[in-house]
């Protein structure tokens, strides 16, 4: 029987690659019999849901309220103006 | 033709319209992976930059955000490569280096079990439905050491690969997946400990 430390770093690796039919047999044996395991295998889930619905630029809490500076907004303004310039006049 | 997709026509000709449309979003994308309002701006500024310069390649088959975002991506990523690459190596060897096991070795007893059991956090739609989960998991996020908050922002917001990040990084594939998974153990303890902690009544411990 593997250890929690081992399952653990099992259920990680699930997220990043397709694990070999040990390796699954082991977690699967190892999570029947350990609660704490198969916490830390749900909550690795609702973290990658998490990360997914943030990448998506989805709900993301109280950051919708993140915004540009207007400092930053009027540098950015500048710098993509100074460029446009540049773009319909190349020869300059 | 849809209503959105004509606002994007009108968007694609006038560059002026997409810092104002989409910059919050943009911005917001870019600081939930590098947790630098600074350096966040700069990645806004470089992807509206490119977008200007790439205007006359865009296909015009993805709506104007989805563009905007995928140049982003791309930035994104260029800067961690370069982050990584540069910062010193050492780091990558130490926080990856299974021998000293930092940050792991007080979770578990000399037989590999958890000394404090993981919680169970119901469920996980409800989790996800949470403000205060998406706050704590901001906070948590920023906590993590820079290099693992940068591989798992590759992995889980970029949506590389390990190959992938391990070519980009120039790492090896057990620095690799060693990082990645500490910094989801490091996750999930701080948002425990942080926000489902808070959420538990004090009869239940």
């Amino acid at each position: 029987m593997i250890s929690c430390k081992d399952a653990s770093e099992l259920v990680s690796a699930s997220l990043d690659r397709r694990l070999s039919n040990w390796e699954r047999f082991k977690v699967r044996t190892h999570l029947m019999i350990c609660k704490g395991c198969v916490n830390f295998s749900k909550q690795m889930k609702v973290l990658r849901t998490a990360t997914r619905r943030l990448a998506e630029g989805g709900e993301a809490g109280s950051s919708t309220q993140v915004r540009l500076s207007e400092e930053a907004r009027s540098r950015i303004r500048g710098a993509m103006q100074e460029q446009g310039h540049r773009h319909e006049d190349p020869q300059d | 033709m849809t209503e959105n997709a004509k606002d994007d026509q009108g968007a694609l000709s006038e560059p002026e319209q997409w810092l104002k449309l989409y910059g919050d979003e943009l911005f917001r994308f870019a600081l939930v992976q590098l947790h630098d309002a600074g350096l966040a701006e700069d990645m806004v500024q470089e992807t509206l930059l490119a977008a200007l310069q790439a205007r006359d390649r865009y296909s015009g088959e993805a709506a104007v955000k989805t563009w905007l975002i995928g140049i982003l991506k791309h930035k994104i990523v260029d800067h961690i490569r370069k982050e990584v690459r540069e910062s010193a190596r050492e780091d990558i060897e130490r926080l990856s280096d299974r021998r000293t096991e930092e940050g792991i070795d007080e979770l578990f007893d000399a037989r590999g079990h958890w000394i404090v059991r993981p919680q169970d956090w119901g469920d996980p739609e409800s989790c996800l439905e949470q403000g205060r989960f998406w706050d704590a998991l901001e906070i948590c996020l920023q906590r993590l050491k820079v290099l693992q908050a940068r591989i798992f922002a590759l992995k889980e917001f970029s949506g590389l690969s390990n190959e992938e990040i391990c070519k980009e990084l120039e790492i090896t594939a057990t620095n690799c997946w060693v990082l990645l998974y500490r910094a989801r153990v490091g996750l999930r303890q701080c948002l425990e400990a942080g926000w489902h902690g808070d959420s538990r009544e004090v009869a239940d411990r």
